[in-house]
């Protein structure tokens, strides 16, 4: 079975991988099941059905969702320019696309809250809109579609760079015009990959907690995210309840993942 | 590339201007703004409270907390990563896709989460929490729970990295090598390094970024003891709630000058890696 039967280092990289899987991640996560065997059916039901926690998985996965929907929708766009015109500052815009997933959460966090609070520079804008986006849930939106910003333009990039031109010169021969040829032939190669985008900004956000705590205003059954419902449960030492509430995120975060999945696979088989 | 591009994929003017306004104005909102606002927002009063906010001793303190837990979370993900990397790449072995996914996990938990997890090991009700504090240790609260948690969210960086370009390289040049007589360590150091050696720096830099940036799980096993369990995030954090905006922005513009030079580097080892 083994790749190379002349290398060394096989019982040696084996050992060194399994202690340190098994000492960083697994012992933890087995922690994390464990102590969730050890709460009883009745107590994770009163734990999840607590008003303020079914808010707080509503609040997180809706704001998850737009946030990476609004996402898809530009982050494709970004991708095409970037692959398909050349520009002054092209590489530097290119860097910029990256800095969410570089700047730390909390950095992001304050940023953003100064800017879109009543006195900020976006939030003076919109305030005579009647828009408020800050200590609301349009600002746990905002908070999202930064951090999940790298997530779709980084998975599209580089398929529409693999797509032959041949593909667009033959629509273009058979009578097609541009637009037609960008929305009959282009978009439909990039669907996989904008789902895999949006599933994994999606997965990043519903978990997200650093870019959106100072934001969200944490209103308890308005604006209060899952994670926060978690740290406040485990300052109380409520262990339990806390435990609970992870672990119903992490399998319904795992259910949309599988469902991500799920449509992949189908627009795959219908592409081929 | 795009000198030879075809006459088909040309688009109308109209359709570019739209494009690239789009993706200006998209990107102008949602990074550059916030950038720049950091900025300001740190010398709104000027250099010298800047300065008197960098230079606090609290800031010190945790400057060097920060570059503690990266310090230790990085080379050891490094070291480990890399033999993870070459036991998945160079040997094919029941449960090796599995094994991948297993070490990508940390990714996917929410930061939060990921304290979660080592408190109920190791905090006052956890697993062993009793046992450690019956033996006078305490973890939670420590600087060890940040190293930990730092180490469990940077995880998967190095492997990721590695895993593409050990995997293109196949495992000829180290059978000759060990063919020939070189024993392992000399095969790893004078035949793999030398040919992942940008692939490891990249992984490098990102899980650097994120050690020195992470703020939910560290959050979580901190208790945000100045001077002693505070990191620059969090103390970034602390400031921002006390109203000090111009130490909490002098403190985030640290962190924001890492994350550009993490960018920079990033962009210039891309072009490195690819070729």
């Amino acid at each position: 079975m083994r790749r190379s039967a002349r290398l060394p280092g096989f019982g040696l990289s084996l050992g060194v991988t399994l202690t340190w899987l098994s000492l960083i991640v697994l012992i933890p996560l087995a922690g994390l099941f464990l102590k969730s065997a050890t709460i009883g059916v009745g107590q994770i039901y009163t734990t999840l059905s607590d008003p303020r926690v079914l808010s707080a998985f509503r609040v997180s996965f809706s704001a998850a969702l737009v946030a990476a929907f609004i996402n898809a929708i530009f982050g494709p766009i970004v991708a095409w320019s970037l692959v398909r015109y050349d520009f002054p500052g092209k590489r530097l815009v290119d860097g910029l696309v990256d800095i969410p997933f570089a700047l730390p959460t909390a950095v992001a966090g304050i940023t953003l809250t100064t800017l879109y609070a009543d006195s900020g520079w976006l939030g003076q804008l919109l305030k005579p809109l009647g828009i408020e986006v800050a200590y609301t849930w349009k600002g746990i939106v905002a908070a999202l579609v930064f951090i999940g910003l790298p997530f779709v333009v980084r998975t599209v990039q580089p398929v529409l760079e693999e797509i032959p031109s041949e593909v667009e010169e033959a629509a273009a021969s058979m009578g097609a015009n541009r637009w037609q040829t960008i929305r009959r032939v282009i978009l439909p190669a990039l669907y996989p990959a904008v789902l895999t985008g949006f599933t994994l900004a999606f997965a990043r956000a519903v978990g997200e907690y650093g870019s959106v705590v100072f934001i969200a205003g944490n209103m308890p059954l308005k604006t209060e995210i899952l994670p926060l419902v978690i740290l406040t449960k485990l300052e109380q030492y409520q262990y339990g309840e806390a435990t609970a509430v992870a672990a119903a995120m992490l399998v319904v975060s795992f259910a949309f993942l599988l469902l991500g999945n799920m449509m992949q696979s189908r627009l795959r088989r219908r592409k081929s | 590339m795009s000198q030879l591009r075809s006459k088909a994929q040309r688009d109308p003017w109209w359709l570019k201007a739209l494009a690239l306004s789009v993706t200006f104005g998209f990107l102008g909102l949602v990074v550059v703004v916030p950038i720049v606002s950091v900025f300001t927002n740190a010398f709104a009063k000027g250099i010298g409270p800047y300065w008197a906010a960098i230079s606090h001793p609290d800031t010190i303190s945790a400057l060097k907390m920060t570059l503690l837990a990266a310090g230790c979370a990085v080379p050891l993900n490094a070291i480990c990563g890399f033999a993870a990397a070459w036991l998945v790449t160079k040997f094919r072995f029941w449960g090796r896709d599995f094994l991948v996914s297993l070490i990508d996990v940390p990714f996917s938990v929410s930061p939060v989460i990921s304290g979660l997890v080592f408190v109920l090991l190791f905090g006052a009700q956890g697993w062993f929490g009793p046992a450690l504090q019956a033996m006078g240790i305490r973890i939670i609260f420590t600087p060890i729970a940040i190293v930990l948690v730092t180490v469990f969210v940077t995880f998967p960086f190095v492997t990721r990295e590695l895993i593409p370009v050990m995997e293109e390289q196949g495992v000829q040049a180290e059978e000759a090598a060990t063919m020939l007589g070189a024993s392992g360590w000399n095969t790893v150091w004078r035949v793999t390094l030398p040919s992942i050696k940008w692939a490891l720096l990249y992984g490098l830099i990102l899980s650097n970024a994120r050690a020195m940036g992470e703020f939910g799980a560290v959050s979580v096993v901190s208790g945000h003891i100045r001077g002693e369990t505070n990191t620059l995030p969090l103390h970034a954090e602390i400031l921002y709630n006390e109203y000090d905006f111009t130490g909490a922005f002098a403190v985030a513009s640290i962190l924001t000058f890492v994350a550009g030079a993490t960018v920079v580097l990033k962009l210039l080892l891309e072009r490195k890696v690819r070729k």
